[in-house]
């Protein structure tokens, strides 16, 4: 009890110091990033602040785990912050939806970003946008060159060139071909599914198609990816069934594997923890000479709290966010994670830079089901963790996979009724 | 002056506990079973009645995860009554044995899991059991063993009975406890009666002992019961939100968990999560009632 008093006081005689100074306007940004508080504090937000005067920007990131909680939570309250980090799709268009965030359309530097970047806070028609792109993530696969050199492969660029790579890693037997494991479910889906699909299905081309109901989830297009997936399971390490998350990353960055199924987040993680030189090559495709697809998905973005007390500020450092200076702070502090403004921005990380580079060679698309696709219930995306995995497993065959899937999207999707 | 006297003493002493479970007890539960009866529809909340609990049994999309979850969780249980409660006894058999020595130090060693969280048994046992780092592969191999290595944790048809041996572990020093603690209140005069009249060694503990600890016992399987249906931090620690691999390990409290809180692209739905609540509350209520009035009653109880 005496505690809180104390507390209390404090907390009393802090805020009114901070009042006291505070001619100054203080944006405050709720965020999910914890890991990237350094990266605001140091660089991110001195940058601002020296163009801006008058405007202090405080990073509060919370948990990931917890963040749409504690975040739905305080705008219910009205405690939450000016600025908000945006989730892509239905959680922020929720947000938008109850009032939350406001319509940022008419922002100028708006235009600074393609229709796919936006696409992610868009309403449904694509008339309102309610955050500010800032990055994506890119799938595809990083491999161990020295492991490459030493058994002579060649990066692959078709399928058949992809499995007869893995099988040769396996006949050597001194890596594990492939570190993925099945246990936590989501990397099956994201870095299988979702990264090798998009060259079957065409990517935006299936994916629209898929949302506008002319093509079914049992469609070749999108059961195909699971035959291929179901190779896959005898090149994952012994275990792989209850190898989780961590364990694939660190048997990679060990050494032990020869490749790695990822997404481009995991370069600043990989940098710090590998010692040996990393490549990285987009999923393979079916034949010599096939158009290429990457899975390029719009992972982050910010908004403003509608309930803000202070709108001019909050746009102006919305606009400093839509800005090439912001992309190329970012982009270089935080390999793995792309600005999606159309600027292009020098990133000096060569792991990065070659991901990136695939932009120009291969067609981007997103995520097939998050887009609209995982509203309902059965939640799609949700249903495609566990087929992937079922996949990988031999479980079920493709054709029953995508006959399941598909009769759960249709039992509360009209354009699939 | 005929008037009872008004006793102040019991209100003000009864005040703070009554105030504190009310405000943190009795009121979300009520609430709880009262958003269960709405739902959301326009940023709006609706009174729907019942229609949660219809849409959670006959909507084959809900009703299959939930007996899905209702077996699972059945299964969890059976599993502690069958291994946990039985070794609990024998354990405290053993350690009663007025001959055995180091008795405490077993006592306390048996004990210890109990008070660890659950996130760190979690996190221990996949450690010990991964494939990769694992020393459970090592000690297979170490005596010849490797072939009956599975990644258990992984496969559908182990991971739920694992999930449930890892929790029998953690936590049979409970029944092993209240056991022991009601062996040691049976008098040294009915055992010594009883070795007169002939009845010594094992049959002193079937024929005397073990009707004596009855009531312990059936108090050890209802704790037992309400422990396991409200079961959730294992199997989140372990497996995560989504209980995987493909739901096998799915209980009522990582369902519940789900769909309340929203998980991954599923958002939060409050109120089938309040009905899943009100689910589990039904299920351990006629549970708790079919132990207080149709098992405690009929229980035989003996003066000692």
């Amino acid at each position: 009890m005496k505690h809180t008093r104390l507390k209390l006081a404090l907390l009393g005689t802090t805020l009114m110091a901070t009042t006291a100074y505070a001619e100054d306007v203080t944006l405050t940004i709720e965020s999910w990033r914890n890991d990237d508080l350094t990266l605001w504090q140091d660089q991110i937000i001195p940058a601002f602040e020296a163009q801006h005067p008058g405007i202090k920007i405080d990073f509060t990131p919370s948990a990931p785990a917890e963040y749409n909680a504690v975040l739905n939570s305080k705008l219910d309250a009205g405690s939450a912050g000016d600025l908000i980090t945006c989730r892509p799709f239905d959680a922020s268009l929720a947000l938008y939806d109850a009032g939350h965030l406001s319509d940022l359309s008419g922002v100028d530097a708006m235009s600074n970003f393609s229709d796919v970047a936006k696409s992610a806070w868009q309403t449904d028609d694509g008339a309102v946008t309610f955050c500010v792109p800032m990055a994506s993530v890119i799938h595809g696969f990083i491999y161990n060159k020295d492991a490459f050199a030493e058994l002579g492969l060649e990066v692959p660029t078709t399928e058949d060139e992809f499995f007869a790579a893995l099988d040769k890693i396996r006949e050597d037997g001194t890596y594990i071909p492939m570190a993925m494991g099945t246990n936590d479910q989501w990397e099956a889906a994201t870095m299988g599914y979702n990264n090798i699909g998009p060259n079957y299905w065409k990517g935006e081309e299936g994916r629209q198609a898929l949302i506008a109901g002319e093509q079914k989830l049992t469609d070749e297009a999108w059961t195909a990816p699971y035959a291929t997936l179901a190779r896959w399971g005898e090149y994952l390490g012994d275990g792989y069934e209850a190898q989780t998350y961590p364990d694939s990353q660190n048997i990679f960055t060990l050494g032990r594997a020869a490749i790695y199924p990822a997404g481009s987040w995991e370069i600043s993680g990989f940098n710090t923890q590998a010692d040996f030189e990393m490549g990285a090559f987009k999923p393979p495709v079916r034949n010599a000479g096939d158009t290429c697809y990457i899975s390029d998905h719009t992972d982050i973005g910010i908004g403003m709290n509608a309930a803000t007390e202070h709108p001019e500020a909050a746009e102006t450092f919305l606009a400093w966010v839509a800005s090439p200076e912001f992309a190329e702070i970012f982009g270089n502090a935080l390999p793995g994670f792309f600005p999606l403004s159309d600027t292009p921005v020098e990133l000096q990380d060569p792991l990065a830079k070659e991901i990136v580079g695939w932009r120009n060679e291969c067609e981007s698309t997103i995520r097939s089901t998050y887009q609209i696709l995982s509203r309902g219930t059965p939640n799609l995306e949700n249903e495609t963790w566990g087929a992937s995995v079922a996949a990988i497993k031999g479980a079920k065959s493709p054709e029953e996979l995508g006959a399941e899937l598909q009769e759960g999207l249709a039992s509360w999707y009209a354009p699939h009724q | 002056m005929n008037r009872p006297r008004l006793r102040w003493h019991i209100v003000v002493f009864l005040a703070p506990a009554v105030l504190v479970y009310t405000a943190v007890m009795i009121f979300p539960l009520f609430n709880t079973l009262r958003l269960a009866l709405y739902t959301e529809i326009d940023q709006t909340r609706v009174f729907v009645g019942l229609q949660n609990f219809q849409t959670l049994f006959f909507d084959p999309i809900w009703s299959e995860q939930f007996w899905n979850a209702l077996g699972n969780n059945f299964w969890f249980f059976l599993i502690h009554m069958l291994v946990q409660n039985p070794i609990g006894i024998a354990l405290a058999a053993l350690l009663s044995h007025p001959r055995l020595r180091f008795a405490a130090l077993y006592r306390s060693a048996i004990f210890i899991p109990t008070i660890l969280s659950f996130v760190i048994v979690g996190f221990a046992w996949k450690l010990i059991l991964s494939p990769i780092w694992g020393i459970a592969p090592s000690m297979l191999d170490a005596i010849g063993l490797k072939s009956l290595f599975a990644p258990w944790l992984g496969k559908e048809e182990y991971a739920l009975t694992t999930l449930a041996l890892i929790s029998v572990w953690q936590f049979v020093g409970i029944p092993m406890m209240l056991i022991y603690a009601a062996l040691l209140t049976i008098p040294e005069e009915i055992l010594e009666a009883g070795e007169i009249d002939g009845i010594t060694g094992a049959s002193a503990f079937w024929k005397i002992k073990l009707p004596l600890i009855l009531p312990s016992i059936g108090i050890i399987s209802i704790l037992t019961f309400v422990g396991n249906f409200n079961a959730f931090d294992l199997i989140y620690a372990a497996q995560g939100a989504l209980a995987g691999p493909d739901f096998s390990t799915d209980i009522l409290g990582t369902f519940m968990y789900r769909t309340f809180f929203g998980f991954q692209l599923q958002l939060g739905d409050p109120h089938m999560g309040s009905a899943i609540a009100g689910a589990m509350f039904a299920i351990i209520l006629v549970g708790v009632c079919i132990y207080l009035f149709g098992i405690q009653t009929r229980m035989r109880r003996y003066q000692l």
